[in-house]
C-alpha cells in the first residue's frame, strides 16, 4: 500500500515549481533512475526527493526515468553498463533480499552506495482480543499462524523468522501465511484468521491508537516517540533483533569520492529544508539518514544477516 | 447523522465546490478514457492539487475524479473493446457488441445511466449502514474468498463468448496458466519464467488484455477490410453511422434495466464491502446472476449486445467501489488500489480512518459520503450531453481509427511499465489472439481464467497453509461450503434441467 501512497509524490512533480531559496545549490543536475514503474514506492522516494531538492534549491535540476523489468536488475544492469556519474539510482531492502535469492546477478557491491534516507521499522502485531499479551507468550503459543504482506521468504516473513530466531526459537518452525499487499494481510489479522501479524510500523500503528491491535514489539534500536510503550524486540526477548526497511540511493560503480560526496552533503542538506518536511509528512516518511561508508557497512551487516537466515530457512 | 448529512450537504453544495466536482468529472472522465490509466492513476495525479485544498473541497475533487475515471474507462471497453481496468472487462462483452452494430450513443448512455444508479444506490447503503458493516467486511477468512473465486469463474466462463463451451473451457484453462506466470505468491520461486528477467513479475493484466482485446480487434477488422478505399465503402461507413450518436433507450429497455440494476446494485455493494474481493469480480458475478436469470431467450442475447448484459457489470462496479468505502472508512484498510490512495490522501489531511472516525471526527465521515453522491450526479449531468460527440469517435473512418487503436494501445501499456520487452509480448499475444479468433476460440473466458486464477490460487494456498494442509475447510466452513455449492448449482443446474425436460415432455408423449 505504501507504494500506492508514494504515486502522490510522483504526481506532485506536475506541478512542482522551482521556488527560489537561501540554498546553495550543491548539485547542477542529478537524473534519477527508478527501476519500477511510475506510482511505486520508488518512484515516490525519487521523485519526492527530487522535488524537495529542486524546491530548496540544493539541486538546479532533477530529471527521472522509469525503467522496470526483473524486479529491479534490469535498471541496476543499466546503471552498472552506461556508469554515468550523473545518475543516482533508487533502492530499498529488496536490493539485499533479490540479490541474495539471485533474482539478478548484481549486488549492491556493483555499486556507489550513496545513502539510505528514509526507512520504516517492522512490528509483531495481534489483535487486541488475543490472548497474547507479549512476545514470550506468542513464542510459548503453540502453532500461531504469523501473517505478512509478502511472499514466504519475503521481508515480512524473514523479520518474523529473526525475531524468533533471536528469542533462541527455531525459524524454520515459523508458520508464515503470505497475503498480497499488507491491508489485505492487516484484514486477515482482524477476521481471526491468523494469529499474528508481521507487518512495517506506519501500517500498524495508527489501528494500535484506535486500539484495534496490539503491536507487542518493533525492530528498532531503541524506542520510537510515536508509540513510547511498545518495548523494542531486543528488550522483550528477542536479543539484538533489529530490522530497518530503508529506502536510498546508488550511484554508478566508477563514482568517485568527491562526487558521492556532493551528493551526500546535498541529501544532509535536504532534511533541514521545509520542502523536505512538506515532502515527508505528505507521505508518512520517518527520516533515517544514513550515508558513505556507514551505509555500505550497514548494507554488508543486513546481507549477513537476511542471507544467514535465508540459508537457515532454506530460501538459498 | 442528520445533522452530519447536512453539515455534508452545505459543505459539498459551495459554489467553489460544485466547480471542482465539474473539473474533477471532466479530467476524470478524460484520463478515465485512455487505456492504461485508470480511477487509481487519476486520484493519484489530483493529489497534489488536492493536497492544496481544504479537506472537504480536496475530498469533493478525488470523489469526482474517481467516478470519472471509472465513467471513462467503461467508455474505452464500449467503443473500442479496449478495457483498461480489470472492473471494465465485463462491460464490454456487450457494450462493444452494442456500439459495433452503430448504437454506440445507446450502450454509453446505458453504462452511464446504469453506473450512476449503482454509485447512489450503494451511497445510500452506505450512508444507512456503514458503522455497522465492519463486522461483514472481515465475516470472509481466505477459504471464503477461494469460493467465490470458484463461482465468479463458473458463473461466467461457461458461457462468456461464442464459441462454444467446450471452447470457452479451453480458453479459460489457458487463462489460469497464465496466470501463474511469475514469482510464485507463496513459496517466492519464479514459475515459467522460461528463464527471462522481465516475466519474474508475472504478465500484466493490461498488457494481456489490451493485446487480446484491442489490438486483436484491429488487426482483425484491418484483415476484414476488402476494396479499399472507394465511394462506395465511404457511403457505407457513413451509413453505417448515422445512428451513431443516439442516446434513445426504449420503455421496453428501461423495464428491463431496472431490477437488474436494482439486484446487481445489492449484489455489487455486498462484494465491494469484502477486503479481498472488489470490483472487478463484483461486476462478473453480476453478469452471470443476470445472464442466468435473464431466461433462454433473453439469455442467449449475452455476448451479442444485450441491454441486461451491460446493465448489470456497470451497476455493479460502481457498487462495489462504492462499497469498498466501508473498510477503508471503519476499519482503516484499503481494499482495492484505488482505496489505498485515497486513504493516503485522507492521511495527508491529518484524518484517520479507522473503527474511530464516525465517531470522532462525523463531519469528514459524512462529507466523504455526501461528495459521493454528488460526484455521481454532476457527473450525469455533464456526461450525457457528451455522449453524443463521444460516440462520434466511431464515425471516424477506419483507416484512421485503427491506427489509432493500435497507436493508443501500445502506448498505454509502454506508459505504465516503460519497458521494451513488453511492446514485444503484445505483439506476440495479439498475433496468437488473432490467430484463435479467426478458428472461433473466444478471448473473455480466458481474460476472465486469468484475473481469478491468481486471486484463486493466492487464496486456496493461504488456506491450505493456515490449515496445515488439510482440505477440511473445504466442508468444515459453513460459508465455503455454502458459496462452493451454489457454484456447483451454477454449474450443473443449465446442463441437468434441459434433459429433466426432455424426458418430462418423452413421458407426457407416452
Amino acid at each position: 500500500m505504501k507504494h500506492l501512497i508514494g504515486a502522490a509524490a510522483a504526481a506532485a512533480l506536475l506541478i512542482a515549481g522551482t521556488a527560489a531559496s537561501a540554498q546553495d545549490e550543491v548539485v547542477e543536475d542529478i537524473h534519477f533512475l527508478i527501476p519500477g514503474g511510475p506510482g511505486g514506492g520508488w518512484d515516490g522516494t525519487a521523485r519526492g526527493t527530487g522535488e524537495a531538492l529542486t524546491k530548496a534549491g540544493i539541486v538546479g535540476n532533477a530529471s527521472f526515468e522509469n525503467m522496470s523489468g526483473g524486479g529491479g536488475g534490469k535498471a541496476i544492469a543499466h546503471l552498472i553498463e552506461t556508469d554515468d556519474a550523473g545518475v543516482l539510482m533508487v533502492n530499498s531492502t529488496p536490493i539485499v533480499i533479490r540479490s541474495l535469492q539471485g533474482v539478478f546477478p548484481q549486488s549492491f557491491r556493483d555499486l556507489t552506495p550513496v545513502a539510505g534516507i528514509i526507512g520504516d521499522y517492522a512490528a509483531l502485531v495481534v489483535h487486541t482480543d488475543s490472548d497474547i499479551d507479549d512476545l514470550g507468550e506468542l513464542m510459548a503459543a503453540d502453532n500461531v499462524a504469523i501473517g505478512g504482506g509478502s511472499v514466504a521468504g519475503g521481508m515480512d516473513h524473514l523479520v518474523a523468522a529473526l525475531v524468533v530466531k533471536a528469542t533462541g526459537g527455531d525459524p524454520v518452525g515459523v508458520k508464515y501465511i503470505p497475503y498480497d499487499a499488507g491491508g489485505k494481510a492487516m484484514a486477515g489479522l482482524l477476521s481471526g484468521e491468523i494469529g499474528a501479524l508481521s507487518t512495517g510500523l506506519s501500517e500498524a500503528i495508527e489501528l494500535a491508537r484506535q486500539g484495534e491491535v496490539r503491536i507487542l514489539c518493533l525492530t528498532s534500536e531503541e524506542r520510537v516517540d510515536a508509540t513510547p510503550d511498545t518495548p523494542t524486540c531486543n528488550e522483550a526477548g528477542a536479543e539484538g533483533a533489529t530490522f530497518v526497511n530503508w529506502r536510498g540511493f546508488f550511484g554508478a560503480p566508477g563514482l568517485s569520492d568527491e562526487q558521492a560526496a556532493q551528493y551526500q552533503e546535498a541529501l544532509a542538506a535536504m532534511y533541514e529544508t521545509d520542502a523536505w518536511v512538506a515532502v515527508r509528512d505528505r507521505n508518512g516518511w520517518v527520516e533515517i539518514f544514513n550515508s558513505g561508508d556507514d551505509f555500505t557497512a550497514f548494507l554488508e551487516g543486513q546481507e549477513k544477516e537476511i542471507g544467514d537466515l535465508m540459508r537457515e530457512l532454506g530460501f538459498l | 447523522m442528520l445533522d452530519g448529512i447536512l453539515i455534508g450537504l452545505t459543505t459539498a453544495l459551495s459554489l467553489q465546490n460544485l466547480a471542482f466536482v465539474m473539473i474533477g468529472c471532466l479530467v476524470g472522465t478524460f484520463i478515465g478514457m485512455l487505456p492504461g490509466l485508470g480511477p487509481m492513476s487519476a486520484i493519484a495525479l489530483m493529489i497534489p492539487i488536492a493536497s492544496t485544498l481544504d479537506p472537504a473541497a480536496g475530498i469533493i475533487l478525488m470523489a469526482a475524479v474517481y467516478y470519472g475515471a471509472i465513467f471513462g474507462g467503461s467508455t474505452s471497453s464500449i467503443l473500442i473493446n479496449a478495457p483498461g481496468v480489470a472492473s471494465t472487462v465485463a462491460t464490454s462483452f456487450d457494450g462493444y457488441p452494442m456500439a459495433k452494430s452503430g448504437k454506440a450513443g445507446k450502450a454509453l448512455a446505458i453504462a452511464a445511466y446504469s453506473s450512476f444508479s449503482g454509485g447512489v444506490i450503494a451511497a445510500i447503503f452506505l450512508l444507512l449502514a456503514a458503522p455497522y458493516l465492519a463486522s461483514v467486511s472481515l465475516a470472509f477468512q481466505s477459504t471464503d474468498y477461494f469460493a467465490l473465486m470458484v463461482l465468479g469463474l463458473v458463473a461466467v466462463a461457461a458461457f462468456a463468448g461464442s464459441g462454444g463451451l467446450v471452447k470457452a473451457l479451453l480458453m479459460t484453462v489457458v487463462g489460469l496458466m497464465l496466470s501463474t506466470v511469475g514469482t510464485d505468491q507463496t513459496q517466492g520461486v519464479p514459475r515459467f519464467t522460461l528463464g527471462m528477467l522481465d516475466l519474474i513479475d508475472g504478465i500484466s493484466f493490461l498488457l494481456l488484455v489490451m493485446a487480446t482485446f484491442a489490438l486483436s480487434e484491429a488487426l482483425l477488422a484491418i484483415m476484414r477490410t476488402k476494396g479499399g478505399d472507394t465511394d462506395a465503402s465511404r457511403k457505407q461507413e457513413r451509413d453505417a453511422t448515422r445512428e451513431l450518436g443516439s442516446m434513445a433507450v426504449s420503455k421496453e429497455e428501461v423495464r428491463e434495466m431496472v431490477p437488474v440494476i436494482g439486484r446487481s446494485s445489492v449484489l455489487g455493494f455486498i462484494i465491494g464491502v469484502l477486503p479481498g474481493a472488489g470490483a472487478t469480480i463484483a461486476s462478473f458475478l453480476a453478469y452471470g446472476t443476470e445472464q442466468r436469470l435473464a431466461g433462454a431467450k433473453k439469455g442467449k442475447l449475452f455476448g451479442k449486445g444485450s441491454v441486461r448484459g451491460l446493465s448489470a457489470p456497470e451497476t455493479a462496479n460502481n457498487a462495489a467501489a462504492t462499497g469498498s468505502f466501508v473498510p477503508l472508512l471503519t476499519l482503516g484498510i484499503p481494499g482495492s488500489g484505488t482505496t489505498a490512495i485515497m486513504l493516503g490522501a485522507l492521511i495527508g489531511y491529518g484524518i484517520q480512518p479507522g473503527p474511530r472516525l464516525y465517531l470522532d471526527a462525523p463531519d469528514v465521515f459524512w462529507s466523504v459520503i455526501v461528495s459521493m453522491w454528488i460526484g455521481n450526479i454532476v457527473l450525469l449531468i455533464l456526461n450525457l450531453p457528451l455522449i453524443p460527440y463521444i460516440a462520434r469517435v466511431l464515425a471516424i473512418p477506419s483507416r484512421f481509427l485503427l491506427p489509432l487503436i493500435l497507436f493508443f494501445s501500445l502506448i498505454g501499456v509502454y506508459f505504465v511499465s516503460f519497458n521494451t520487452f513488453d511492446i514485444q509480448l503484445m505483439v506476440i499475444f495479439a498475433v496468437a489472439a488473432v490467430t484463435l479468433r479467426i478458428l472461433d476460440f473466444p478471448m473473455a473466458p480466458m481474460i476472465l481464467g486469468f484475473i481469478l486464477g491468481g486471486m484463486m490460487e493466492e487464496n486456496l494456498r493461504r488456506a491450505l497453509l493456515i490449515n496445515d494442509n488439510s482440505w477440511s475447510f473445504l466442508w468444515e466452513r459453513p460459508l465455503t461450503l455454502s458459496i462452493l455449492v451454489i457454484a456447483a448449482l451454477v454449474l450443473i443446474v443449465p446442463i441437468v434441467l434441459p434433459m429433466l425436460r426432455k424426458k418430462k415432455t418423452e413421458m407426457q408423449g407416452d
